[in-house]
């Protein structure tokens, strides 16, 4: 922690509890942690790594496409280029991403436990999940691999000379990382809710977290035996998917799909629940339609194991196949759209305040929109057909992708960022770098659409001259987005120092994590709370209620001097 | 927790947990959620079994005739055995009965084991037949005096008990379908086998810890839950088993 300027002398009048962060110091003390603040701080460093890796593959693409025939790199360093940044993104970054940092971090806290149900298990899921990265970066070290994110066959069988076998090893372990992750919170969602915390008084944080869950368990497992599938044909050379020798590559696609398309609901469910409690807390209202939006998360989850084949409408699949899939693509707007309308209805007459966390909540509503609805433009059989495996298709899911889960994962980040440091950042560059984040993401990736509508196929090392304006304005754009991002890596870092101390509760917000102290002490609770009230009374926060919930407690904590030592 | 006493209940209970019966809920829930899971991993390659077997319904069916139907037919029976033991043996833990529960759980390793005896004399016999697919995989059946001693005794003994008359028994020349049922056959019979090998390793921890008198009437979590994936792991079988090697039959 910080020292006092000007070296005052320690006076031991008041010696403020241990915090997680300071109840001791030693290296073994966080390797082998069962407290799952830590096992998210833990998460927290090795995502941010791999988000470095997955951009920095991207800045290089990005850069080699500003000119028609390539700039940079040659095609095959090319294809490894977008298959490692795929990789990395979905399994690295964006999977992991909000379920273990925050939700590994906020489910205990936010229905007032000590722990997650299998602490253990925490771990343990945080060791897979880098012995996974190992085998990735291992891959990547010895030359990469050039199969793109899906490893279709023939791509991945004949095709290839590179290390598809360590790759999918890679990710047959980081499978099981994620499904511990999700069974251990549906486990502890069920089993570990305080006195008085009914499921209709959970944050819808925890509501979406268990919904992504449900599809963390049930999607993972197919993705672990389908790439294993395609491990152990490349290494006995034996007939399983690849057609020269008896196999089926649309069997692949579709058990690979099985998991791939729940996986986007495992990336953009929790940012859902971020953005909720963001939209709740910056209007100072309750949500509108609590139930619909819980409801709408299990509504997501469960409809979207029945859409996968949307992603093979040219693979030959049946044409009444392909109506069906298109039909309950179609569905799956449903859900996401009542969350829109109610995000919306609770920003109407509140008191809106455009903190950073909610710039980018609001951000992530309007990019989510935009997203989801070329979504249901792309789910549409004709339409699909003509921009199948263009840059559309990339626009639309880097605007659900990065546009919603990152920026709600940034907006998260900042808004809880006081409750797992104890201190504030400088809000002035928290909205600068919102403001980028959003500006550079549009700037790079609205063009995209315009390319795809245009024809241009992704996974191209080049393209033709007419194609170049839009490839130079998205790369613009991605500088921008480029700073956007490294910006919050230097004032985080900048506030663990120098920051204003925070207090419990800096956002004056419901919910039980603001009720402990900032950073939360060991087991999170002196005392297990008691609750008798839903997740979101701010009706009843008049401005002697706000002092009450709030500054008070802050004060008295900067008066103790919050934890200093 | 200074003032507390400390019973042998209470220290059992993890620090996360308010008390046994929570602790009990969360491990129950626990399995079943990777239950489930586990019935994911297993339906995608049973999945990927019937689209091909459907495809090519001769060739797989033809595969099913070359294995050991009854050597398959023993295993179900040691398995459902072991099943049994098994549940006798969470019933003496709920009972607090310890040295019961150990008998139940050493019985249950025993069978476990000869479970994954059997399968492995199985696998050998398919080598020596060189059903093995990839490169050790024969299009034609080896011929009748092939192979080692043992392999030469089973071959009469099949000749004994089959109904075909003599010399009708002939095998046809193998087809890449065929291997690729082989290839189905190994990957699924060895996925259950791995669940088997883990399932004999915690049976051995929990007879170690039983032996250590941790487990009451009041505790008794991880032999419960581990006979919940024992019984799963068996119930895969029941599925593995007629699927494999039943339908032999045109």
């Amino acid at each position: 922690m910080a020292t006092i300027p000007g070296d005052l002398p320690y006076i031991p009048a008041y010696e403020a509890p241990p915090t997680y962060l300071n109840v001791a110091h030693t290296v073994r003390s966080w390797l082998l942690t069962k407290d799952h603040k830590r096992i998210a701080l833990l998460y927290l460093f090795s995502i941010t790594f791999f988000f470095a890796i997955g951009g920095v593959a991207a800045t290089i693409m990005r850069v080699h496409l500003l000119a028609p025939a390539g700039l940079l790199v040659e095609e095959m360093t090319y294809n490894k280029l977008f298959t490692m940044h795929g990789v990395i993104m979905v399994w690295f970054f964006l999977i992991p991403s909000i379920p273990t940092t925050m939700g590994n971090f906020l489910i205990p806290l936010m229905i007032g436990a000590r722990d997650l149900a299998f602490p253990k298990l925490n771990l343990a899921s945080w060791y897979l999940f880098m012995a996974a990265g190992f085998f990735i970066l291992l891959a990547l070290l010895l030359g990469g691999v050039d199969t793109g994110w899906t490893f279709y066959t023939p791509y991945s069988s004949r095709s290839s000379n590179t290390y598809v076998t360590l790759a999918v090893l890679a990710i047959f372990i980081n499978g099981f990382s994620s499904i511990l992750t999700g069974l251990n919170f549906i486990v502890t969602i069920h089993t570990m809710r305080a006195p008085g915390m009914t499921w209709f008084r959970l944050p819808l944080f925890c509501w979406s977290h268990y919904a992504t869950s449900l599809v963390m368990v049930l999607a993972t497992p197919v993705l672990a035996i389908t790439l294993a599938l395609v491990g152990i044909e490349r290494v006995f050379k034996v007939g399983i998917f690849d057609p020269a020798i008896g196999g089926d590559p649309v069997l692949m696609q579709h058990l690979f799909w099985f998991y791939s398309h729940p996986a986007v609901y495992i990336m953009i469910l929790p940012a859902f629940g971020v953005v909720s409690e963001l939209v709740t807390c910056f209007s100072r209202k309750r949500p509108f339609g609590y139930e619909f939006i819980a409801f709408s998360s299990l509504a997501i989850a469960m409809i979207g194991f029945l859409v996968w084949a949307h992603h093979m409408f040219v693979a030959n699949i049946s044409i009444y196949a392909g109506m069906a899939f298109s039909l309950l693509s179609f569905l799956v707007a449903v859900p996401s759209a009542i969350k829109v309308f109610n995000w919306t209805a609770t920003l109407y007459k509140g008191s809106v305040a455009l903190d950073t966390p909610m710039l980018c909540a609001l951000g992530f509503i309007g990019l989510f929109t935009l997203g989801g609805l070329t979504g249901v433009m792309l789910a549409t059989l004709g339409f699909d057909v003509h921009v199948h495996d263009t840059y559309f298709v990339i626009a639309h899911f880097h605007y659900i992708m990065v546009g919603g889960s990152v920026i709600a994962y940034f907006g998260g980040l900042h808004f809880w960022w006081p409750k797992m440091t104890g201190r504030m950042y400088n809000e002035w560059a928290g909205r600068i770098a919102a403001a980028l984040i959003f500006l550079g993401f549009n700037l790079t990736f609205f063009p995209q659409f315009v390319l795809g509508y245009l024809g241009m196929p992704r996974r191209y090392h080049s393209y033709p001259p007419e194609f170049q304006v839009y490839n130079v304005l998205s790369t613009a754009g991605a500088s921008i987005l480029a700073v956007g991002y490294a910006l919050p890596f230097f004032y985080l870092l900048w506030s663990l120092r120098y920051g204003r101390l925070a207090g419990p509760n800096p956002w004056r917000a419901t919910g039980l994590e603001w009720q402990t102290t900032s950073p939360p002490p060991k087991d999170n609770f002196e005392k297990i709370p008691v609750v008798t009230e839903e997740a979101y009374a701010y009706y009843k926060l008049a401005p002697q209620g706000m002092a009450a919930l709030g500054s008070v407690a802050a004060a008295e904590a900067r008066e103790t001097g919050g934890g200093e030592s | 927790m200074a003032e507390d006493v400390l019973t042998p209940e209470h220290s059992l209970v993890a620090h996360q947990f308010e008390d046994a019966g929570q602790q009990r809920e969360a491990s129950r829930l626990g399995m079943w959620a990777f239950l489930s899971t586990e019935i994911l991993f297993f339906g995608a390659v049973f999945v990927a079994y019937a689209v091909y077997r459907l495809r090519w319904p001769d060739d797989y069916r033809q595969g099913s005739l070359e294995l050991k139907w009854y050597l398959g037919a023993i295993n179900t029976a040691v398995l459902l055995l072991s099943s049994f033991f098994m549940a006798l043996g969470v019933h003496a833990s709920e009972l607090g009965q310890n040295s019961r529960l150990i008998r139940n759980l050493i019985l249950t390793i025993v069978l476990g084991s000869l479970f994954l005896a059997i399968k492995a004399t199985e696998y050998y016999l398919e080598y020596e037949d060189g059903l093995v697919p990839g490169a050790s995989f024969r299009m034609e059946p080896p011929p009748e005096e092939a192979g080692s001693g043992f392999a030469r005794a089973v071959k009469s003994f099949e000749r004994a008990i089959s109904r075909a008359p003599k010399g009708q028994g002939e095998v046809a020349r193998r087809t890449r379908a065929e291997e690729q049922f082989m290839v189905f056959y190994f990957i699924m019979t060895g996925i259950h086998a791995t669940h088997m090998v883990i399932g004999i390793a915690l049976l051995c921890v929990l007879v170690w810890m039983a032996r250590r008198r941790k487990f009451s009437a009041a505790y008794n979590n991880p032999v419960e839950i581990t006979g919940l994936y024992w019984h799963f792991v068996d119930t895969v079988w029941v599925f593995l088993f007629p699927i494999l090697y039943l339908l032999r039959n045109p």
